[in-house]
């Protein structure tokens, strides 16, 4: 087994207990305390084979730790992204969601819903270094299996 | 140093290929990491704003070892109100770029957060001229 735990640094807000957030406090907590879970470092291949994923274009990707993941379709929202070591989760398979990982330093992409990427998609993905999962399930299936294995979500800031 | 890209409207195939270019000659200059990622990412969008709604436009790009000084110049429609298209959610994008993950109204406001500095005159149907500068 190639990854491994982390014991994360709890912190919670003293006035605050997990029973009692409420939806529309529910992000305050995590900006004003930090999340009380596990995370784990996974490496690409320990993703794909958690997702049932084909892999492209891993060449000199094989020993990034993921730490963290980002679900969107929306690629000006995947840019606010500030946080290193995250894999995007998108249904967007089109040149510009390869673009838009490079300019966040985004280093691996899982297209779920078994999107496909184009030959062009692929040529400008291993030119930048970027490795290209297709998986099967739907994003949400993606993410809930993610972060059941301890991947991180990303806190708003 | 100077360079300089021509964007033309509508070709999403190669939206971001300055942005990409930049991002190569910023780290073979050894500029900090977490700069050029707000330098390229600023870029990124305004090149895309280029191909989302101008016919054509011209990018270039100034180099010292003081800053980055970006003028991206369009002939386009303009924007009637800067004021309002910098409010987040503010979009009159097609659906062919939102299609694309483009077109939520985050374009500018992503720019600015970005940019140490950023300008930006328009006239309508004329074009747009934004200004970008990051301190390196």
């Amino acid at each position: 087994m190639l990854s491994f735990y982390c014991n994360y640094t709890i912190q919670i807000n003293k006035s605050t207990t997990s029973k009692n957030i409420s939806a529309q406090n529910h992000i305050l907590y995590q900006k004003n305390s930090y999340v009380c879970r596990n995370f784990t470092y996974m490496l690409i291949n320990e993703i794909a084979s958690n997702i049932n994923a084909q892999i492209h274009c891993i060449e000199g990707n094989e020993n990034i730790d993921i730490t963290k993941a980002f679900t969107s379709d929306l690629m000006s929202d995947v840019l606010t992204i500030e946080d290193s070591d995250v894999v995007l989760i998108t249904g967007l398979a089109n040149i510009q969601t390869i673009r838009t990982a490079d300019m966040a330093d985004i280093r691996c992409i899982i297209l779920g819903r078994n999107k496909h990427p184009s030959s062009e998609m692929l040529e400008l993905a291993e030119d930048i270094g970027i490795t290209v999962l297709v998986c099967p399930l739907t994003l949400f299936h993606i993410s809930g299996i993610l972060y059941n294995k301890g991947i991180n979500p990303i806190l708003i800031k | 140093m100077k360079f300089e890209y021509k964007v033309q409207g509508g070709n999403f195939s190669k939206a971001g290929y300055a942005s990409s270019d930049l991002k190569k000659i910023l780290k073979q200059l050894n500029v900090n990491p977490a700069i050029i990622k707000r330098v390229v990412v600023a870029l990124y969008e305004a090149e895309v704003n280029i191909v989302a709604h101008a016919y054509n436009g011209t990018i270039t790009i100034d180099i010292d070892d003081k800053q980055v000084r970006i003028v991206l110049e369009d002939q386009g429609p303009g924007i009637p109100s800067i004021e309002q298209a910098m409010q987040k959610g503010f979009s009159t994008a097609s659906p062919h770029v939102r299609e694309m993950g483009f077109g939520a109204g985050m374009g500018l406001p992503n720019i600015k957060k970005n940019a140490d500095v950023m300008n930006i005159t328009s006239k309508v149907n004329v074009g747009t001229t934004v200004e970008i500068i990051n301190y390196i």
